[in-house]
């Protein structure tokens, strides 16, 4: 926790109410998105117990498992859910987009939208995740045979949490966590993990203060919990007695199970309005983007009849994987603080950004030390705030992404304030007199940073049937 | 030595410990208040619905239905499925496994089931398996009986403490936080089990660190059988229960008036607690029946935040205090100088950057 969200939750407990950590909105919201609430069987390996799912605020859709230890019961769930989710996938998948591939040499199609899933909490991921696994496997004929629907929902779920695990993906995105990463609220993240209480903080009904309304929200006789766990109360004296004969009454278990997922139905959708006040930041459509691809490639896969999600990856898959991940997490922290000055404050916390003031300016600085020319502007500037750079190292400001800084020198003539030489490259066009306004100006406030945009290749990586002997060598066809 | 920790529940019997109880022990060490209550045997669901901050720890009576199932399904036949999955996984390859089930809990008989597990194990040779066998072990100066699933005796002479969960393990995988609360109750019986094996004169080492947890398998009921290392929460057990000695100077250094009878008044009752020091973490929601109203009691400082708030608040100890260094209102103390810095820069980047 940086300690400039630590002192949000401090702020926000002292005046009782939610402070932003986050001045614009860093994920994709969708104009039509999916809300899908599930609710799981206590004790039972991810058994289905109900969800109320859709894409219409007023009208959702309640699917309830006459007897969730039955097996047939569950995969008639699974085909309803199929029912709903896999129509609304496929609705992307009308109108594509050329995208040119290979600087202008190719190009590849891409959907001009994808879908977007929300769920309350990282349970509900969890819980989507593995219901995926015991679904995309099952064969539609056979001795065990499962409704249609039931393999392709699974290999959709399995898409769509394993997209979950992308950082700055929006493919399917949890109320919680959204909600978190963009106010602090005066209480801990554990207590923050329930969607109620974290929108007690966020927007308290009338009348009441927060403390009141997430002392309600915590109590879940007053407040059914957002799943995928019940309430032990609901199952011992509302389910059990329901379940308890052979044919349980469906309608009565209609009733109860819509009353437990109902509030949170609203709780979800304001939670949306809430982050759509926000404006979306400037790098979320290229993220987007992103996203569109990665469903388009998967829709393909499956439109071409491909495979099932494999149970485990392969070594080389995984670390191919892993690295994906790992640069998807380095660019999306970038791309936030770039985006977000509020994001950008912790960096300048830390001494990795400085806000600085220019008060030297040469803009047609030429360096002709090399073969040819080359417009190599300098510009001083004056920072109060730490700066902890030495020289040769190369800054960035989101003002002119393209552009490099390079620092000459560092001085500091009194304490507190620091002065700091730098050269110009990049980002202002290609002739030896730079672009109007592609060099900052006397008098000119810039933010300066350590943190680049710049793309890093990854680690190159064998073929799978190349995986060598440290990593259980190639792997043998299962 | 134990009168002083007595006299706290007033009339009451003393609430039996179990390996859950002295497993949330390791997980907020530095709280006396829960120390002492649990060391003294003291109802806490009970004391907290008493004095009005009732906790949230219900069972639902279909996860216990389950992993009663699947317990009574691995044992069927004198274990036989069970045998068959710890064969594979211990490498117990004799065929005749001897099976002794010490009988039913029950709270009277106590005394003789820890007596014949003591024979058996005194006595064992070759491979066995010992159900609902009874273990002792020492916490704050107290006797507490424990009751493992299950012991299971490899060739090699080696002990093996088996735990069954009903939690599912799928593609190899199972929930973190379940496994590592399942690999603590495991430390706890490979512990006493170690105590007991010295106290008989064997070599305490007999006793693997490496506890078998039964799980179903996949979405089925098929049960699966691994290993699990419990070396780390064993060290940090026996840590934990060594600093628990203490637990007896503390109830006894109390006041008089300090008593936990529950016949007593709300207001008595909250009096008592706050002569014994609480330490309110986040975590203890998920883990304490107190912990409702040690938040209650918390409310204010950075603690109830959460540690990494706390941390990066710079360890200052109430938000006010917090807030009043950020704002510069408040001379810091020397230890307080560097944090005063830091929040002062964050409180003036926060406003900057809001007020653009």
């Amino acid at each position: 926790m940086s300690t400039l969200t630590a002192l949000a939750r401090a702020q926000a407990f002292a005046e009782g109410r939610a402070q932003p950590i986050a001045t614009v909105r860093h994920l994709h919201l969708h104009d039509r998105p999916f809300v899908l609430i599930p609710y799981a069987m206590a004790g039972e390996a991810n058994a289905p117990l109900a969800a109320l799912a859709g894409t219409d605020r007023k009208d959702p859709q309640l699917l309830v498992v006459a007897q969730p230890r039955n097996r047939d019961d569950r995969f008639a769930f699974a085909a309803d859910l199929a029912g709903l989710l896999v129509p609304y996938v496929d609705s992307f998948t009308a109108v594509a987009e050329a995208v040119p591939v290979d600087r202008g040499r190719d190009v590849r199609y891409r959907y001009v939208d994808a879908p977007q899933v929300w769920v309350p909490t990282t349970g509900g991921v969890d819980f989507l995740r593995l219901f995926g696994r015991s679904t995309r496997f099952r064969s539609t004929d056979g001795e065990y045979a499962v409704p249609a629907g039931v393999p392709l929902l699974g290999r959709w779920l399995t898409f769509f949490a394993n997209s979950a695990e992308v950082p700055g993906s929006s493919l399917l995105l949890n109320a919680v966590q959204a909600l978190s990463s963009h106010w602090a609220t005066g209480q801990s993240s554990a207590e923050d993990a329930q969607l109620a209480a974290l929108m007690a903080w966020l927007s308290p009904p009338p009348g009441r203060t927060v403390f009141e309304a997430a002392a309600a929200a915590e109590d879940p006789s007053v407040t059914p919990p957002a799943g995928p766990a019940t309430d032990p109360g609901f199952d011992n004296h509302v389910l059990a007695p329901l379940l308890s004969v052979a044919e349980p009454d469906v309608a009565q278990l209609t009733e109860v199970l819509r009353a437990q997922l109902t509030p949170t139905w609203r709780l979800m959708w304001e939670a949306l309005d809430l982050l759509r006040t926000l404006p979306p930041g400037a790098r979320v459509p290229s993220r987007w983007d992103g996203d569109r691809d990665a469903f388009s490639a998967f829709a393909q896969h499956v439109a071409e009849g491909g495979p099932p999600q494999p149970r485990r990856d392969g070594a080389v898959a995984a670390a191919a994987r892993l690295s994906r991940l790992e640069a998807a997490a380095a660019r999306y922290a970038v791309q936030r603080a770039f985006d977000d000055p509020l994001v950008m404050a912790e960096h300048r916390l830390t001494g990795a950004a400085f806000a600085a003031d220019v008060t030297l300016a040469k803009a047609d600085r030429i360096d002709d030390s090399g073969k040819r020319p080359v417009l190599r502007p300098r510009i001083m500037v004056v920072t109060s705030e730490p700066v902890r750079v030495e020289p040769g190292a190369a800054l960035f400001s989101p003002a002119r992404p393209g552009q490099k800084a390079t620092v000459i020198s560092v001085t500091s003539e009194e304490p507190g304030k620091s002065t700091v030489l730098l050269e110009l490259s990049g980002g202002m066009g290609r002739k030896l007199v730079a672009e109007p306004g592609s060099v900052p100006e006397v008098g000119e406030r810039i933010l300066l940073t350590t943190l680049s945009e710049a793309y890093r290749p990854g680690g190159a990586l064998p073929e799978p049937d190349q995986t060598p002997w440290t990593h259980g060598g190639p792997p043998s066809a299962e | 030595m134990t009168v002083a920790l007595d006299r706290l529940r007033g009339g009451a019997p003393a609430k039996r410990h179990n390996a859950r109880t002295i497993a949330a022990l390791t997980a907020n060490p530095g709280c006396t208040r829960r120390a002492v209550l649990d060391a003294a045997g003291v109802d806490k669901p009970r004391l907290a619905q008493h004095i009005g901050f009732p906790g949230n720890f219900g069972q639902s009576r279909f996860a216990l239905a389950r992993g009663n199932g699947f317990e009574a399904m691995l044992k069927a036949d004198n274990c036989a499925l069970l045998l068959s999955v710890l064969r594979d996984v211990l490498g117990l390859d004799t065929p005749e496994v001897s099976y002794d089930d010490l009988g039913e809990d029950a709270d009277d008989t106590l005394g003789a089931r820890h007596g014949r597990t003591r024979d058996l194990l005194a006595a064992a040779a070759g491979a066995a398996l010992i159900d609902h066998p009874l273990l002792t072990l020492d916490v704050a100066g107290r006797q507490v009986f424990l009751e493992p699933d299950l012991i299971a005796f490899q060739v090699a002479g080696r002990l093996h403490v088996v735990e069954i969960k009903s939690f599912a393990v799928v593609d190899g995988q199972a929930d973190s936080a379940k496994v590592s609360a399942a690999a603590v109750q495991a430390a706890v019986y490979v512990l006493a089990l170690r105590r007991l094996l010295a106290d008989l004169g064997h070599d305490p080492a007999l006793v693997s660190h490496d506890a078998v947890l039964v799980c179903p398998q996949n979405f089925s009921l098929q049960p699966t059988a691994v290993l699990v290392d419990v070396r780390k929460q064993l060290s940090t057990l026996t840590r934990q229960l060594t600093r628990l000695a203490s637990v007896t100077d503390v109830a006894e250094a109390l006041p008089a008036g300090v008593s936990f009878d529950l016949s007593l008044p709300p207001a008595d009752l909250i009096a008592s607690l706050r002569h014994i020091e609480a330490r309110y973490a986040p975590e203890c929601l998920s883990a304490c029946e107190l912990a409702v109203h040690c938040r209650h009691e918390a409310a204010g400082t950075t603690a109830a935040l959460g540690r990494p708030v706390r941390d990066a608040l710079g360890g200052v100890d109430t938000v006010a205090e917090a807030l009043a260094l950020a704002a510069g209102a408040r001379p810091p103390t020397e230890e307080q100088a560097e944090a005063a810095a830091l929040l002062q820069a964050a409180a003036r980047l926060r406003a900057e950057v809001l007020a653009s």
